[in-house]
């Protein structure tokens, strides 16, 4: 018997609607932990090299971790999606919390392998053993929150759990998002799109199982622990302020991208801080199914012209609807942000590509007829919510912003893609990658393009561990460290809010594995599976034909000088310092300098079975 | 003689829950050794984001349950006020769980009788209040939880006095 693991995999083949469960692999499950880990493999072993992202023979796989279904704090709640971004054409993956995972752990499934392509719209609905493909015609055009209620509705269950496309999903756009628990998404690298590709509307699940651990008493114990150390200094930025606390400090620092790049500090930072947002719009905090820490801000926007808008805001999300946009308007950010969840986009990828939009509006690349007469100056609130509506439901401009910035600019050309700032083809976030040169290469090297959450590696630079204007050896090893405990924090999985709470991390954290599933498991064994999964994520991007030049910066960031007076005036990332970055870190992680691993490499990891991958690269 | 209510119930503060299930999770877990909210007896009800709230017994007064069950299988205890099932009686037939109004009684899934909170007697404390991370339940009786709000109330009609007093003092 398995603890923790539920030790079955579900298949669905959505063009036959027929279904087959096999065992859980074993030596997966302790190789590469669940979530991302296990979903990156799995995705290997289901796909055929080049696969097109909207190809029915692309796989969609949801997995959840070890320690879903059980109370540990924020840890049994979560579950990730994987496939092919349609968006980076490499690595897709997301995580959400809530309690969608919770539940599919409960029904007996790990991992959940979706294939194919419904005839008509349809969606899925696992109800523990019995596993169906229903008609979803009446839902198309529902936001995922509706659709939400309308299966628990026809189904006759309240607490069904669904994860759900928008209409931005149905209509492939590479930013769409899948949404469960009305406003927790699995937001980046476009899988919404690849839901849509495969005419699926929703995955519904309801689950009775009972989830056991391996040593029960002493995890209980455990959890009190938790408990008290999530009440403590740990998390106190996420329950009281919440992210949206960094408006303020990057703000101050001069690193905070505003009106897409052309600034890296807000004059209007001070209308759109979290200390504004929370005294004026913040309702409730709430939490997520067995979290202790809840970290939730629901905002209610009580009057004006977005009155009765409600919807949860955090940083990212603000920051790119907000200052990336020139806009200092809250009401109307929480406006854009209850859009982007209606639809299903991913707020922070609407938010860049919209910024890009209005800079090309400025520059004249793209005129105010061909944004369907919106007057989308930088600063306009109207425009950057009208935008967002007609992303979501990709119309007339819309259309071609739906599927984010890069898209967009190899359709416009007149040198537009120096304006996109991705990485990837994935909209970057809220960190001026310019002066912040360790977080410049844990986004550069990102498996999933563009991202914070890959490495937290801004957190050296911003709390001043490191001096971040200058780009030096030594970074590389620092942003692999982190990469290869974030694999593990997502592959567990538990929320990255909590880390601060795993004040021995690895210790801590292979304590937590053993006692859920009886596997022994040490601090090494466990650092060495965190490395697993990021050579697992680089094989997935080398064999779908990314190469050392994928892993680079914004054309902004390499050529456009921070002009704002302050700390870090002047400063950009050579393509020389990139180099240099890039070389130490492949160094750090036993690459060649084209960043590939070499066999001897996935031997000493234990993944030889993948060599043929690299085997004529090397 | 008037009579002081001293039976004291399991009862969750609305401005306080945010529906996280850590009470689900260890009713499960106390009764069962297992997680699985359809095992816990006290259920979290989540209307939207803003509107949350745990439902459980609340040991009512010439409870309906017992005056529904055709069987007689459950009963009052005059004592503490849970209600008591008698296993070999009850065979799930569900009355009681009509008759309750706040879905306090569950069906177990698997023994197919009922079962609802008995305030875990064996652990002297319900460990739900003891978990909560938001100190959002309260074991607590009705006099009290009256006199709760009738401060509250009153607190909120003299908002502007009290902050006067406090300034005096």
């Amino acid at each position: 018997m398995l603890f923790g693991y539920a030790g079955r995999v579900l298949h669905v083949d959505l063009t036959t609607g027929k279904t087959h469960v096999e065992p859980l692999n074993e030596d997966y499950a302790k190789k590469y932990i669940g979530g991302i880990g296990l979903g990156i493999r799995m995705w290997l072993d289901n796909s055929k090299p080049g696969v097109d992202p909207f190809s029915p023979e692309n796989p969609l796989i949801i997995a959840n971790g070890p320690i879903s279904g059980t109370m540990w704090p924020t840890g049994g709640n979560g579950h990730a999606f994987v496939s092919k971004s349609p968006q980076s054409y490499g690595v897709g993956e997301a995580k959400a919390h809530g309690s969608f995972g919770t539940e599919l752990k409960r029904a007996g499934y790990d991992v959940v392998v979706l294939k194919g392509k419904s005839e008509r719209p349809a969606y899925l609905w696992i109800d523990d053993d019995s596993v169906q493909l229903l008609d979803a015609s009446h839902l198309m055009g529902k936001s995922p929150g509706e659709t939400d209620d309308a299966i628990r509705e026809e189904l006759g269950d309240y607490y069904i759990r669904v994860a759900a496309i928008g209409v931005a999903g149905e209509k492939l756009a590479r930013m769409a998002c899948i949404i469960n628990d009305k406003t927790r998404a699995c937001g980046r690298t476009g899988l919404g799109a690849v839901m849509g590709s495969k005419n699926l509307k929703a995955v519904a699940v309801r689950g009775t199982r009972d989830i056991t651990v391996a040593k029960l008493d002493e995890f209980m114990e455990y959890v009190k622990e938790f408990h008290e150390r999530m009440k403590g200094p740990a998390t106190q930025k996420y329950r009281t302020l919440g992210t949206v606390e960094n408006v303020l400090v990057h703000n101050s620092l001069s690193c905070m991208p505003t009106r897409n790049y052309n600034n890296s500090r807000f004059e209007g930072a001070e209308k759109v801080s979290g200390e504004v947002l929370n005294d004026k719009f913040v309702a409730k905090i709430i939490g997520c199914s067995s979290c202790a820490m809840r970290c939730e801000h629901m905002c209610v926007v009580a009057e004006g012209p977005y009155k009765n808008t409600m919807t949860r805001m955090e940083y990212e999300t603000l920051w790119a609807l907000g200052p990336y946009c020139g806009v200092d308007r809250l009401d109307a950010i929480i406006k854009g942000m209850e859009l982007s969840n209606y639809y299903g986009i991913d707020a922070i990828s609407a938010g860049v590509t919209i910024g890009f939009a209005m800079d090309c509006y400025e520059r004249g690349i793209l005129t105010q007829e061909e944004l369907d007469g919106i007057d989308a100056k930088f600063g306009n609130s109207d425009a950057m919510v009208q935008l967002v509506e007609k992303i979501g439901k990709r119309e007339g401009v819309g259309d071609l912003l739906a599927d984010g910035a890069k898209f967009a600019a190899d359709k416009i050309g007149k040198d537009s893609y120096k304006l996109a700032a991705t990485i990837k083809g994935v909209e970057t976030t809220g960190y001026d990658l310019r002066c912040l040169k360790t977080a410049a290469l844990g986004f550069a090297v990102s498996f999933r393009g563009a991202d914070h959450n890959r490495h937290g590696a801004y957190a050296f630079d911003v709390k001043g561990k490191v001096n971040r204007l200058v780009a030096e050896k030594g970074r590389g090893k620092l942003v692999k460290d982190m990469e290869d405990v974030y694999n593990l924090i997502d592959s567990f999985i538990v929320c990255k809010f909590s880390r601060g709470t795993y004040y021995k991390e690895l210790p801590d954290m292979a304590k937590l594995y053993t006692l859920v599933t009886g596997f022994e498991m040490t601090p090494e064994q466990l650092k060495q599976a965190g490395e697993r999964i990021q050579n697992a994520a680089r094989l997935f991007n080398i064999r779908e034909g990314l190469t050392r030049k994928d892993d680079t910066l914004p054309w902004k960031v390499m050529h456009d000088p921070i002009p704002d007076e302050g700390p870090s005036k002047g400063a950009f990332v050579s393509q020389a310092e990139l180099d240099l970055l890039l070389d130490d870190y492949y160094e750090a992680r036993g690459w060649t300098k084209e960043g590939i691993p070499p066999v001897e490499k996935l031997k000493e990891l234990g993944m030889e079975d993948l060599a043929s991958i690299v085997e004529n690269k090397e | 003689m008037a009579e002081v209510h001293e039976r004291k119930f399991v009862s969750a503060d609305p401005d306080k829950c945010v529906g996280c299930q850590v009470c689900e999770y260890v009713c499960s877990v106390t009764k069962n050794k297992a997680f699985n909210p359809l095992k816990s007896s006290i259920r979290v009800v989540r209307i939207n984001q803003l509107i949350n709230l745990s439902v459980t017994c609340r040991l009512c007064e010439n409870p309906p349950c017992v005056r529904a069950c055709p069987r007689d299988a459950l009963t009052q205890s005059e004592e503490t006020g849970v209600i008591m099932v008698d296993k070999d009686k009850c065979n799930g037939c569900g009355w009681c769980i009509e008759a309750c109004d706040y879905g306090a009684i569950m069906l177990h899934p698997e023994k197919k009788i009922v079962f609802v909170c008995d305030l875990c007697k064996e652990k002297g404390e319900p460990q739900c209040v003891k978990w909560c991370p938001e100190e959002a339940l309260d074991f607590v009786t009705s006099d009290v939880l009256a006199q709760k709000a009738r401060i509250t109330a009153v607190k909120k009609l003299f908002q502007e006095a009290i902050k006067e007093t406090q300034k005096t003092a």
